[in-house]
Order: C-alpha cells, then structure tokens, then sequence
C-alpha cells in the first residue's frame, strides 16, 4: 500500500483518501478515466479546446484582421492564399473565422455565468423554502417555458434592440428555467437529509445553508445541463445573428457571415457552407461533450 | 392550499360534497395552473412592450404630429391610465383577439395572423409527416438492434439534426438541390406563373388546389415545400427517433416481451403488436411537442425559403419595430405551446388504462 502511494497515479488511486482536496483529486480522476474511455466525448472536447487556443491566437492564427478589404480580391473561390476563399468586400473568410470564434466563445460564456446562477439561485430558493414560495418562483419558471428558446429571445430582442449584448441577456433570459427546475429537484433530495438537518441546528442561516451545503450538491448536474444547453445557445445566438438581431456587421460573428454570404452564395458557395460548418462543428462538439460530461457526472441519468 | 389534505385523506366516495368521477379534480387542478400560465405570458407579453424602445403614439400619428393629436392619442390608448389599468385593456384586448393594427402591413395583426398562419401550418404538418415516418420506424430499429452500426448512425444523424442551424441547411440544400441540380423549386410557395391561380379556402395551396383540380399548382407548390419541409422534419425526426428509441428500450427489457417470445411468437410480431403498442401513448405527446418546436424552426426556416407564413410575419415585424404584430405573434406562440402541452397531457390521460 504504502510504495503504491509513493507515485502519483497511486495517490490518485488510494483507497482512503487524506484530505477533502486529496478527495476532490481522486473524484476528477476517475471522471477523467471514464471520460477517456468515450471516444466521441474526447473527440468532442479536444474541438472545444481547439476553439479556445484559437480564440485565444486569433492575432497569431489570422492571417489578416476581420475587416481588411481588398475591393481587387472579391469573391475569390478557396485556394493556397485564402483557404476559405474571400467574400464579397474582399475580406479573407478564414481570418474571419478565426476571429468570429471569439464571438462565439464569448456568447456562449456569457450566457452561462448569467444563466447558471440565476437558475441556480431560483431553484434552490424553491426547492428549500418549498411552500409559497415554491409556487411562485416555478409558476414564473413555467410561464419562460412556454416559450420556445428562440421565439422568447427574438421577443427580447426586439424590445432591447439588436446588438451582441442584448442578445446576451436575451438568451440568458431563456436559459436560466431549465436550470431552475433542475436546481429544485436536486435540492429536493438533499433538503430533508440528516446533514442539512444537523447544519440547521447548528444555527445556520437559510442563506448560508443553500450556499454551503445545498448548491455544491447541485453543480455537477448544472454543469451537465449548461454544457448540453450550450449548442441550443450557440445555434439560438447564431440564429440571431442571422436574422439580423444579433452582433451587427462587420464584426465576423458566424451566423451574421452566413446573412451577408447569402446574398452571393449561388456565385459563391463558400461564402455560406464555411460559416454553417463552423457552427455547426461548435454545436456538435458541446452535444458530443455534454453526453459524455453526463455518464461521469451523473451516472443515474443512462 | 388545505383542499388537497382532505383529498388525499379520504376516499373519493366518502367526501360528501363531490359526486364528480375521480379524474375531474386533477384536471380542474390543470386547468387552473393552465390560466395562471396564460395570465403570467400576458403579463410578460406586455412587460416586453412596455420595454420596447419605441414611442406607440408616435408610431400611430407619425413624428410631425401636432401637441393636440399627440396628446389625445395618448389618452385614447390608456396610457395616462395608471399601469395595472392599462395592463387589464391589454388583456381585455388579446382575449378578445384584436391585437391591434400592424403598422408595417398596414392590416389588422388579426387578419394578417390569419393570412399568414396557413402557411406555416402547412410546412409544420409536411415536416411532422416527416418527422414522424422516419423517426418512429428508425428509433423502434435502433432499439431492437441496440449498440448495432444501425443503432449508432441512427444516434450519430440525430445527434446532427440536434446540432444543424436549420437556416444553414437551408440555404445548402437551396445551393445544391435548387441551384446546382435543379431537382426542386426555389424561394416561395409557388412559382411566379402559379401564383393566385387558386382561390383560398382553407389557405393550404396543396388542399386548395386538390379540391379545384389544379394538380399542375399541387405539383409546383409541393416542389416548392419538399425542401423547407424536409430540413424541418430532419430536426423533429431527430427528437423523434431518440425518443422512440429510449420507449422502446424500456418495453423490450419487461418480461411480458420475453414471455411473448417463449410463447413462440415471431419477433416483428413482438416488437410492433407488444411493445410498440404500448409506446404509442408516450409517444404521442413526445409527436405533440415537436410539432410545437417546429413552429420555432419555421421562423428561420420561412426567412431562408421566403416562405411566406408565420416566421416570416414575425421576423419582418420585429425588424420593422412593430409592437402589435410581435407581441401577437409572440403571444400565440405561447398560446399554441402551453394548449399542445395540455392536450398531450389529456390524451395521455384519455388513452393510457394505466392512469385511470
């Protein structure tokens, strides 16, 4: 036992654990193993990871900024120079790309460190209180559900007026119900169990009881569901775009290229199939990750 | 919030004052959460107007209108009233179906609504044939011949439809299939020499024009639609598949389908007269529902094909600024999903033995 500890794989692999960090450690890494033994998760992560590098380089990996013209090189098919062919002010589309998996990112990011505690909080709240209180806060949840995704953020958006930021809270707006009701069913089966009840006599706060010792029992699910919900909110943010509602031009958001390149796109192709796979691989990647996230972390769900 | 204590202490025959069959409760319970939802979208509906950017008097009497127009348009539409009270007009006004005027169109939203809803009405029900004729035959497949190739290129193909932007295959099939191989029509309805060759009566051209005999209009708008439907129903058919697989998983693993099969009975036999049997009913809610989520797809589906229904309306009146027409649309949106919701849930009631 004890030479087993000595390197790290052992450490990770021992049967008592020492510490709640040594505790933490271990559950990570046995997530990872099972995460490895998913193909199409990993395939699904390590595009994710790509697109962050490439966010991240953009200045590196771009040949040209988002907005170069060059009124003499219009419409040129994809060749060597410009490997995803250049659109209709000359622009090179893969310098475009590169940049506009910024906008995406930061889409997406957004939404979720609005959404994910605003439902978080709601669902949480319900489910410990229950009562009235419960009543009221899902009723509201009920009534954002009864809406489409999409339908509700273009309501938004047409009272905020379009823009990447209205889109934003747009879409948080339509993200933060499922994650409330997830929150309340998980807080549900922790609300009567001995130790919320020996933390109660103890004298602690409703407040601190919720943040403490009933939220971190209900993150592993959220992240699942926010990592699933993620290619909804990519393509919802991509339909904005393209609808005109979303991140205006010029700026190289994915769905708004995929409006402009419709105009040529009978001369053009690629103006309007590279944007489209962009997204698209964006959006299967989160699906591909989030089925995978949710085997490790929420075994019950299978 | 004491009602239900008593309920569930005693046995129905013994209350005293209900006589009414068991089931009435549960769906009286239904139908007052039902017009708490419709009362909570309304309220957000006229939230979201109030947010709007836009001035409506202005939009009504234009920006050169004198101080005297202005102001009495003002009081016309209530708005010096205090908040609440405009907020019971505007429910007196959506329940009684006038929306008010769509300035963009210059009609009334209402007749505008009911010009343009057959439209998408008849995209919608293409693509759920769609949806529903691929996806259940393939999802009862991948169940029976679970962790097959079969099984996982089901999953994979639907595992894209879930990814696809819908408007993006639209506009690759439109490159493809109508630009590059000429195999179907472009944009619109109906060629422009069709158009108005049939008179509207239930505004569904592929009805129409069956019930005057014009098979050459059939013909044209069903090129027409084959695209937007087809790339529409992929999207359901995707929901559609995975559902019936995951039903159908469950059914095959219950001991009546080995026992069955011990009997000596064929194994189609087993899976389409046993176990598919018994899906049907969750599987008719899970139909309800994606047809509500293709009326969702259609608004970006309608802006690439041009097709003229209710997406279209939606999109042009939010790009318009108009606040009538949105909120309509909006709120019948709403309507449609939460009335899907209910009546999936009393056919589930209605057809499944097992809840009576």
């Amino acid at each position: 036992m004890s030479d087993n500890t000595s390197t790290l794989r052992g450490w990770l692999r021992a049967e008592v654990t020492t510490s709640p960090r040594h505790a933490a450690l271990q559950r990570f890494y046995f997530g990872w193993l099972r995460l490895k033994g998913n193909p199409l998760a990993l395939f699904g992560l390590s595009v994710l990871l790509f697109l962050i590098v490439v966010a991240i380089l953009a200045p590196v990996i771009a040949p040209v900024g988002f907005n170069d013209q060059s009124l003499t090189r219009r419409l040129l098919p994809p060749s060597a120079e410009h490997w995803f062919g250049t659109d209709e002010l000359g622009r090179d589309v893969f310098s475009r790309i590169v940049w506009g998996s910024r906008i995406t990112l930061y889409i997406s990011c957004l939404v979720a460190i609005i959404a994910a505690p605003v439902g978080l909080a709601v669902g949480t709240t319900a489910g410990y209180f229950g009562g009235w209180t419960d009543t009221v806060l899902m009723r509201v949840n009920d009534i954002f559900l009864s809406f489409p995704g999409l339908i509700l953020a273009l309501a938004f958006v047409a009272a905020l007026g379009p823009g990447i930021e209205n889109a934003v809270i747009a879409i948080a707006l339509t993200a933060w119900p499922p994650i409330a009701r997830l929150a309340r069913a998980e807080t549900l089966t922790v609300r009567s169990s001995d130790y919320i009840a020996a933390v109660r006599i103890q004298g602690a706060s409703p407040a601190r009881i919720i943040l403490k010792h009933i939220v971190p029992m209900c993150i592993p699910s959220v992240v699942v569901r926010i990592t699933l919900n993620m290619a909804g909110i990519i393509l919802t943010a991509a339909g904005l775009g393209f609808l005109g509602l979303g991140a205006q031009p010029p700026l190289p958001e994915w769905g708004a290229m995929l409006s402009t390149g419709r105009q040529s796109m009978l001369q053009a192709w690629w103006l309007a199939a590279i944007p489209g796979l962009a997204i698209l691989t964006t959006s299967l990647a989160f699906n591909l990750f989030g089925d995978g996230l949710r085997d490790v972390l929420d075994p019950r769900s299978e | 919030m004491a009602e239900p204590k008593a309920a569930a202490g005693q046995p129905p025959a013994a209350a005293p004052s209900s006589s009414l069959p068991r089931w009435v409760r549960p769906l009286l319970r239904q139908l007052a959460s039902v017009a708490v939802t419709l009362l909570g979208l309304m309220a957000l509906a006229f939230f979201i107007g109030r947010m709007l950017p836009l001035d409506p008097v202005i939009a009504i009497v234009g920006e050169q209108a004198e101080k005297e127009t202005y102001d009495m348009v003002y009081r016309q539409l209530g708005l010096d009233r205090p908040l609440w009270q405009q907020f019971l007009f505007f429910i007196r006004d959506m329940l009684s179906g006038d929306f008010g005027n769509a300035l963009f169109t210059g009609n009334r939203v209402a007749d505008d609504l009911k010009r343009v809803f057959p439209a998408t009405i008849e995209l919608a029900t293409f693509a759920i044939l769609i949806g529903v004729g691929i996806g259940v035959p393939v999802g009862v497949l991948a169940a029976v011949y679970r962790d097959s190739p079969l099984d996982h290129s089901v999953r994979f193909i639907g595992l894209l439809g879930y990814s696809s932007p819908t408007f993006w295959l639209g506009l690759m099939g439109l490159i493809v299939f109508y630009a590059w191989l000429d195999l179907v029509g472009g944009p619109g309805r109906l060629d422009v020499s069709y158009i108005d060759m049939v008179e509207p009566v239930t505004g569904l051209l592929t009805v129409d024009a069956l019930l005057v005999g014009e098979y050459d209009v059939f013909w044209n708008t069903l090129s027409h639609m084959i695209l937007p439907g087809t790339i529409l129903g992929y999207s359901s058919m995707a929901y559609i598949s995975r559902m019936t697989r995951s039903f159908m998983l469950e059914q095959l693993g219950q001991e009546y389908v080995t026992a069955a099969r011990v009997k000596g009975q064929s194994k189609w036999r087993v899976v389409w007269r046993h176990a598919f049997r018994n899906i049907l009913v969750q599987l008719i809610t899970v139909i309800a529902l994606a047809y509500a989520f293709l009326l969702e797809g259609a608004v970006l589906t309608e802006t690439v094909f041009a097709w003229p229904g209710f997406g279209r309306y939606l999109t042009s009146g939010i790009l318009a600024g108009d606040m009538n027409a949105v909120l309509a649309c909006v709120l019948i949106i709403g309507v449609i999903f939460v009335a899907l919701n209910l009546l999936s849930d009393l056919l589930y009631r209605l057809l499944d033995p097992r809840t009576k």
